[in-house]
């Protein structure tokens, strides 16, 4: 066995074993396995949401921006900033809704608020619609990172099927607790691995960061700013705050602020999770060096950046290394990504036709759905081909079509009625499958427009016509009485 | 529940300085720690980010320990 293959069994093995203790002295009811009894603290959560946050999409898709775009990349680390100034106002009040009706998922805090089990379903499809695609990106990336970071030694289907078996044996152990261990390893290793990267590399290549952007400046004039058209100012400012405003709108990383133990630990987390975002620079500065060191990845292989350059400039030990760096951002996202689906599912889905199911049967079904969605996953990672594609990119402007009904729902009592908020999100996700299937673009609808106008993200217009279409029907339908009383 | 306070503004400030300061930043040559400036200042921004955010936190713990929010389950019209 290689030294690179040597270390990435050994990680794969320690998050095994640390996943599956991960329960030890837990009773695993459906109140532990999904939320980890509501009892994590600054400590837990903050390391959760770092490691479900930071997927292989940042390892791979950052380094990949920086080094294919350059400056539109710095969008991730300032939606990020956003929603976590955004998330220090919305969060305690639906921990603390959600501790009082000890909700499990974000489709049980659509039913509950709105009093609407319709609502729930219809929260519920789109939850495990984006979320499915979500989780073949990690499986996606998995793959890729193992290869790659074994010399080939082990082919990506090999890969994957290896991960999904040593997911589905410790989500269904554990559930959220094994998450949350493994994201302890997760985020020391991504830590580590990144900075050392991002200091590394520009010194030994460059003799440091200033001489590095100096000399692609020179090489790609105009590289460290945004461009004039296409991924332009107004294309930045407008997926900027729309990114922010869905960051929390991931059914996942909704549900796993339920895991805190009292509404302060979220505000702490606010002011936490921007800083560690810092490590989204040094990913950055991986892709940089790349430009100039492996030139010629073109279109998607621009997300192999990382991976050649790292192969390149070290030895197979600390190749493998990196690569487990990797494997682990596939493997923690996947693993509460598994969690909070099969939970919907259980939930939001079986109990439907199930009104009497207790919550011990809820948990039985809930680990029962584990394997299935794995093994679902799996089959469209190894066998979905490119179809996959569109769903990827949609999945982020699927969930953001929940923000609107999920702010008017803050209050003591929703500003928009059920009907209101289910007319609202099926006509923003319609618009939204209508725009990614389609491929539309501002630029395409309307030509001689300005690029400022056409350049905005074409998912504001769906967040538009959903606020629009949710205000009219919720004014229509409105009972007289409630505005009486108020 | 929620109640909002003047001090709550300063959490638009770092954003409005990304949203806002970008556009500026954008055209600005030079570098700055080693970086870009616009990278230098999306940099600043964020790190702003977090000190806005704990100084939030400070004064909203402060203001709660001088009038306590009422508990999970109490009634909300239970408050004057």
């Amino acid at each position: 066995m290689s030294p690179a293959l040597l270390v990435l069994a050994a990680f794969l093995a320690l998050s095994l074993g640390l996943g599956v203790l991960a329960q030890r002295g837990k009773a695993m009811s459906l109140e532990q396995w999904a939320v980890g009894g509501r009892g994590f603290g600054t400590l837990f959560v903050f390391l959760l949401t770092a490691g479900e946050v930071y997927t292989t999409f940042t390892f791979l898709g950052g380094s990949g921006w920086a080094y294919g775009h350059g400056a539109p990349a710095f969008y991730i680390p300032c939606y990020g900033a956003i929603a976590y100034a955004i998330s220090y106002f919305i969060l305690p009040p639906i921990w603390r809704y959600a501790a009082e009706h000890r909700l499990h998922s974000q489709a049980d805090f659509f039913a509950a608020k709105y009093r609407s089990p319709a609502l729930g379903v219809l929260v519920a499809v789109v939850s495990v619609s984006a979320l499915m695609p979500y989780l073949v990106l990690q499986l996606k990336g998995l793959g890729i990172i193992v290869s790659e970071m074994s010399y080939g030694a082990v082919s990506p289907v090999a890969a994957v099927w290896t991960g999904i078996i040593a997911l589905v044996a410790y989500v269904t152990v554990s559930g959220v607790h094994g998450s949350a261990w493994t994201s302890v390893l997760k985020d020391v290793m991504i830590l580590v691995v990144v900075v050392s990267l991002g200091v590394i590399l520009p010194q030994r290549y460059y003799g440091g960061w200033q001489p590095m952007f100096e000399a692609i400046e020179k090489a790609k004039p105009g590289f460290f700013a945004l461009p004039e058209r296409g991924l332009s100012v107004s294309w930045f400012v407008s997926t900027v705050l729309l990114s922010a405003v869905g960051f929390y709108m991931w059914p996942h990383t909704f549900a796993s602020t339920y895991t805190a133990k009292n509404a302060n630990v979220l505000r702490r987390n606010a002011a936490m999770m921007p800083l560690y975002q810092l490590v989204l620079l040094f990913v950055f500065m991986t892709g940089f060096v790349a430009v100039l060191q492996v030139p010629g990845l073109r279109g998607a292989d621009a997300d192999l950046s990382l991976l050649r350059l790292s192969k390149q400039a070290f030895s197979p030990w600390t190749v493998g290394f990196i690569g487990a760096a990797g494997l682990l951002t596939a493997l923690v996202p996947g693993s509460m990504i598994l969690v909070t689906a099969s939970t919907i599912l259980a939930k939001n889905v079986y109990r439907l036709f199930a009104p009497a199911a207790d919550d011990r049967r809820l948990a039985i079904v809930a680990r029962l759905a584990v394997p299935v969605l794995a093994l679902a996953a799996a089959l469209l990672t190894l066998h979905g081909g490119t179809a996959i594609v569109p769903l990827l990119l949609m999945g982020f402007s699927l969930v953001t079509q929940l923000a609107p009904s999920l702010f008017l729902a803050l209050g003591t009592r929703p500003l928009a009625t059920s009907a209101g908020a289910i007319a609202g999100l099926l006509v923003g996700e319609t618009i939204v499958a209508w725009m990614s299937f389609g491929g539309v673009t501002l630029a395409k609808l309307f030509p001689s427009w300005p690029p400022g106008v056409t350049d905005l993200n074409v998912g504001v217009i769906a967040l538009a016509a959903n606020g629009a279409v949710l205000a009219a029907v919720s004014l229509a339908t409105a009972p007289r009485r409630a505005r009486d009383i108020e | 529940m929620f109640r909002p306070r003047a001090h709550h503004l300063l959490a638009l400030l770092p954003s409005v300085a990304i949203l806002a300061g970008v556009p500026f930043a954008n055209g600005v040559r030079g570098y700055v720690l080693g970086l870009p400036f616009l990278l230098f200042w999306i940099l600043a921004c964020v790190i702003a980010t977090s000190a806005v955010m704990a100084l939030l936190g400070a004064l909203d713990r402060r203001n709660e320990a001088a009038a306590p929010p009422p508990t999970p389950g109490e009634p909300e019209s239970g408050r004057p």
